[in-house]
């Protein structure tokens, strides 16, 4: 079948294709659990305790970590290292890749991080304390455990991957981000192919819920499950979790030429800036940024099936999401609308490239998951096409529009389409 | 700590330094790094440990007395010996 996309047109040394997905999230530890949560309204928030905050909710994610990684490389590196091992090691080996014959030098690893570094630092201080604050007590292991890149470097050591390997710091816009920046190496032959998307390990950091406590923008609830609700009346903040989605990313022409199997193709990109304020939101640039998106590709509003939004249950954010698609997608009636944080909350670096997964499902199924624990639609949020608590069965979908914006203005839109 | 006591101190750090490795069969008169998979920044735990658990001080230059069980025992026991083991 062919589509009149701009990046259909392309030559297949252009076009790039998604051949792997390895994921963790708060609700599977992989594509099919995870699709099956959104599908059944599984959420994966739970209560959490950290210190400092105390009683607090989370999103934690479960999975065979000494699968791919010993536990004395567990112990020597970060969390952001072991879910993107993990990620990574499952995104191979569901990509039908030989993978021992591959050169690893044309291998590049792209992970987007929120932040990096906080749990370790803070870790630190909390040890030190007990040594009257004597720095000779603190860990050698410091450095490359807060380096910025150390996430894509423990991929890189554990896999034996010596092509480029670096993080993309694009606060919860990172997931989108790492594709982003997987799909210009590749077209730019940087190499052949490309490990990229986002990881989280915020919910070891207590600075970052005590930060958006103070913000009040906290999530809390009486049941965890219902904790995360975006566009619902109720919402009152975020609920913070880990989480890890790499993708195998690799040239059309190459992923025909070993007959892999082709999940999707990521057709368009934008990433823009609100240069407006730290953390409030700017519906004219999201809109812009959309609007960047679509027209680069070759495509107009009405031709996305699914937009999976970024929407974080915040009021304000919320909101200006909405205000934002209501102007790009006026008269669409077509566009599917929803939002997975309400079942796994914000796995922050990670999102863009979680919440786009599951939904990539949708290509073969047709059915668009859920935006689940709203009881009572905020008007300003009530957007035609929003899927409300139950998944919703579509005649096709062909494309499907991910967003995913973060602090100090960065918004980003990623575009793929079935193959 | 008698010699015995601080060879127990040292395996238990080295369970959580390594814990992927039997230590059941270690040699004491051959080297560490002959039958573990150890480099520079597990001896840093080594002596880091011993820093926080008994403020043991281990100055940089005598980092060379850690090299088996026996050197690492022979090179402690003077320093430990008037800590009570727990």
């Amino acid at each position: 079948m062919s589509f009149a996309d701009r990046t259909s047109q392309l030559p297949d040394d252009q076009r790039i294709v998604i051949t792997g997905i390895g994921l963790t999230s708060p609700n599977g530890h992989n594509l099919e659990m995870f699709r099956e949560s959104l599908l059944n309204g599984q959420s994966g928030v739970r209560n959490y305790n950290i210190r400092y905050v105390g009683d607090t909710l989370a999103g934690v994610c479960e999975f065979e970590s000494t699968k791919y990684q010993s536990r004395r490389d567990m112990r020597r590196g970060t969390r952001a290292g072991t879910v993107g091992i993990w990620a990574a090691s499952e995104a191979v080996a569901r990509s039908g890749l030989d993978w021992a014959n591959v050169d690893k030098s044309r291998v590049g690893i792209y992970i987007g991080v929120t932040e990096h570094g906080n749990v370790e630092t803070e870790n630190e201080i909390h040890s030190i304390k007990a040594y009257d604050y004597d720095v000779s007590y603190w860990s050698h292991h410091h450095n490359p455990r807060t380096v910025a890149n150390n996430p894509a470097g423990e991929v890189a050591l554990n896999m034996g991957i010596t092509g480029p390997h670096y993080t993309i710091g694009a606060a919860c816009a990172a997931g989108n981000a790492g594709i982003i920046q997987g799909v210009q190496m590749l077209r730019l032959n940087e190499c052949d192919l490309a490990i990229a998307g986002g990881v989280s390990e915020s919910i070891h950091t207590f600075g970052i819920f005590a930060s958006f406590k103070s913000q009040g923008a906290l999530a809390s609830h009486q049941d965890p499950t219902k904790a995360s609700r975006p566009f619902d009346k109720s919402r009152n903040g975020i609920v913070v979790s880990e989480g890890a989605c790499l993708y195998i990313l690799e040239r059309l022409s190459d992923a025909k030429a070993r007959s892999a199997n082709i999940i999707a193709e990521i057709v368009s990109y934008a990433i823009n800036t609100d240069a407006t304020d730290f953390v409030l939101p700017n519906p004219e640039r999201q809109a812009q940024c959309v609007n960047l998106a679509l027209g680069r590709g070759g495509l107009v509003a009405d031709q996305i099936d699914i937009v999976s939004t970024h929407a974080t249950g915040t009021s304000t954010g919320d909101s200006q999401e909405c205000l934002a698609l209501r102007t790009v997608f006026a008269g669409c009636d077509n566009v599917s609308f929803n939002n997975t944080k309400s079942f796994i909350g914000h796995t922050m670096g990670a999102a863009g490239a979680i919440e786009l997964a599951g939904n990539i499902p949708s290509f073969q199924d047709r059915v668009c998951h859920a935006t689940i624990n709203v009881d009572n639609l905020d008007e300003e949020c009530a957007i035609p096409g929003l899927v409300l608590n139950q998944p919703k069965e579509r005649n096709k979908v062909d494309y499907i529009l991910n967003n995913s914006f973060g602090m100090l203005g960065i918004n980003s839109v990623v575009i793929v389409r079935r193959f | 700590m008698t010699p015995a006591e601080i060879r127990e101190e040292i395996i238990d750090i080295l369970s959580e330094i390594t814990p992927d490795e039997d230590l059941s069969g270690l040699d004491d008169e051959k080297s560490f790094r002959e039958q573990l998979e150890l480099d520079s920044m597990d001896f840093l735990d080594i002596v880091m440990e011993l820093r926080k658990r008994h403020r043991v001080q281990i100055p940089e230059d005598e980092y060379g007395n850690l090299a088996s069980m026996g050197s690492t025992v022979t090179y402690l026991e003077p320093k430990m010996r008037d800590i009570v083991a727990a």
